[in-house]
């Protein structure tokens, strides 16, 4: 029978959730890198047992953490990022330019077919790769020195690179995502670079339909249909049937489109996932009231998911790294919040369950379907 | 031997005791003494100076026989009696944070 494993990243430390494929009995293993800030834990998906782990601290600075067993054991790796040649500058919150200055680890992704290699998406934004399980790192300068990337601002986080998209159909092809810079493609294995944000729309910007500035908070994709993308941004839930080479807004009916993650479904490649934020200056459900909105047509029509959810007096937030499905045949989606609960749902959103509910803070949610 | 005293989240990190014996080659200074350190337990490495520009990270001090030594400069010799093992030399966290 299979075994799902969530890979959990709180404010203080990574924690291990196992279960049988039932999902409903569920061992607790943490904290690992107790103390730490863990941005992100992820899995190789050519060897399962392969784990990296992104652990900071403001006194300590950026560790690289892995694991040869599935978490049972870890080790620190290399932490050295240093950006490639001159590191020139962003602009600052207000408006002044400000030197590149790394800061830490945001997202770790693993290459499909090689353990060893992972990228890195760091603040301030950048992209390293490894090749040799996390020793070593090497920026893919190509995407920071972008004509515009000296206009890049940072978002209220940070100007972080917090999303990266491998296309399982094309090993050339990389997307990212920086906030507060936009969505970006690369199709040279992440040598050149350019924007792919036509059709978004910002309007708490100087130019709402500019090529970059845009506050992109997360993308998503379906394996089997890497042309097609769904993004949350900081306003607007969007997608693009083009790889990102246009976009069109797909809020319909959410009651609001504000928020953090989206997910895709791990078999309806049109079933995606979202939860919805009252605003950018009060990060919490809509009348404190936790609902999962899913819908089945790749956006437009939406349906409130709350069988299990708190429906009153909640006020936490959902990251943007802290959502994810298995793939088992009955689709689980599992999400942390902000207030150190990690709920599943092993029928695709229909009802949820708490695994865990006093966790630190929730920075990420990663799962494992393993044989 | 120089006698290094490590802040707690480093200990847990590396799977060392908080107080720790290094052997420094050569005149003992901070340089040297981080160099020993990170050469000895690899898992410290960036942890205590920035890995790229080798600055001690802003949150962490140095403290040797009851004096704050942060800012010596990194190749200034330690105190004698660090540097013959008398008195340790302490790495410590700010306390920040709230």
């Amino acid at each position: 029978m299979s075994t799902v494993r969530v890979l959990v990243g709180t404010r203080k430390g990574a924690f291990l959730l196992t279960s049988d494929g039932a999902r409903r009995q569920w061992s607790v293993d943490g904290p690992h890198f107790a103390g730490w800030e863990v941005f992100h834990v992820a899995g190789s998906p050519a060897d399962a047992q392969r784990l990296y782990a992104s652990a900071h601290a403001h006194w300590f600075g950026q560790v690289i953490q892995r694991s040869d067993d599935g978490g049972r054991t870890w080790n620190a790796v290399g932490n050295e990022f240093r950006y490639e040649g001159e590191t020139g500058t962003h602009k600052w919150y207000d408006g002044t330019p400000h030197p590149w200055e790394f800061a830490r680890v945001w997202h770790l992704e693993p290459d499909r077919t090689d353990p060893d290699m992972v990228y890195a998406g760091v603040e301030d934004a950048a992209l390293f790769r490894s090749t040799d399980g996390g020793r070593t790192w090497q920026e893919l300068a190509g995407l920071r020195r972008h004509p515009s990337g000296p206009s890049w601002e940072p978002g209220a986080g940070g100007l972080c690179l917090h999303t990266i998209l491998l296309d399982p159909h094309d090993s050339q092809r990389i997307f990212t995502a920086i906030s507060a810079a936009g969505a970006f493609r690369s199709d040279d294995g992440g040598g050149t670079w350019r924007p792919v944000n036509r059709g978004l729309r910002s309007d708490n910007i100087p130019e709402p339909e500019a090529e970059v500035g845009h506050c992109v908070h997360r993308l998503a994709m379906h394996p089997s249909r890497p042309g097609v993308l769904f993004m949350q941004k900081h306003w607007d839930v969007m997608r693009s049937d083009d790889a990102g080479e246009s976009w069109r807004e797909i809020s319909g009916n959410l009651p609001s489109d504000f928020g953090f993650p989206i997910a895709v479904h791990a078999t309806e490649p049109e079933t995606i996932y979202v939860v919805p934020i009252k605003s950018d200056s009060e990060h919490y459900p809509p009348e404190g009231r936790l609902r999962v909105y899913r819908s089945r047509t790749g956006g437009d029509e939406w349906e409130a998911l709350t069988n299990g959810l708190p429906q009153e007096h909640c006020y936490v937030n959902v990251l943007r790294d802290a959502m994810d499905v298995d793939t088992l045949d009955a689709c689980g989606i599992y999400f942390g919040t902000t207030a150190g609960q990690v709920y599943v749902s092993a029928d695709a959103g229909d009802t949820w369950t708490p695994v865990v509910r006093d966790l630190p803070p929730v920075l990420s949610i990663e799962v494992q379907t393993l044989p | 031997m120089i006698r290094v005293v490590l802040p707690a989240p480093l200990c847990t990190l590396a799977g060392l005791e908080r107080e720790l014996l290094l052997e420094v080659a050569g005149q003992a200074s901070q340089r040297t003494l981080l160099d020993a350190l990170e050469a000895g337990y690899p898992a410290l490495r960036g942890t205590i100076r920035d890995p790229v520009t080798r600055r001690r990270r802003p949150f962490l001090r140095f403290f040797a026989c009851g004096t704050d030594v942060s800012h010596e400069q990194p190749d200034a010799p330690l105190p004698e009696a660090v540097a013959a093992g008398t008195e340790p030399f302490l790495i410590i966290g700010a306390m920040a944070g709230g």
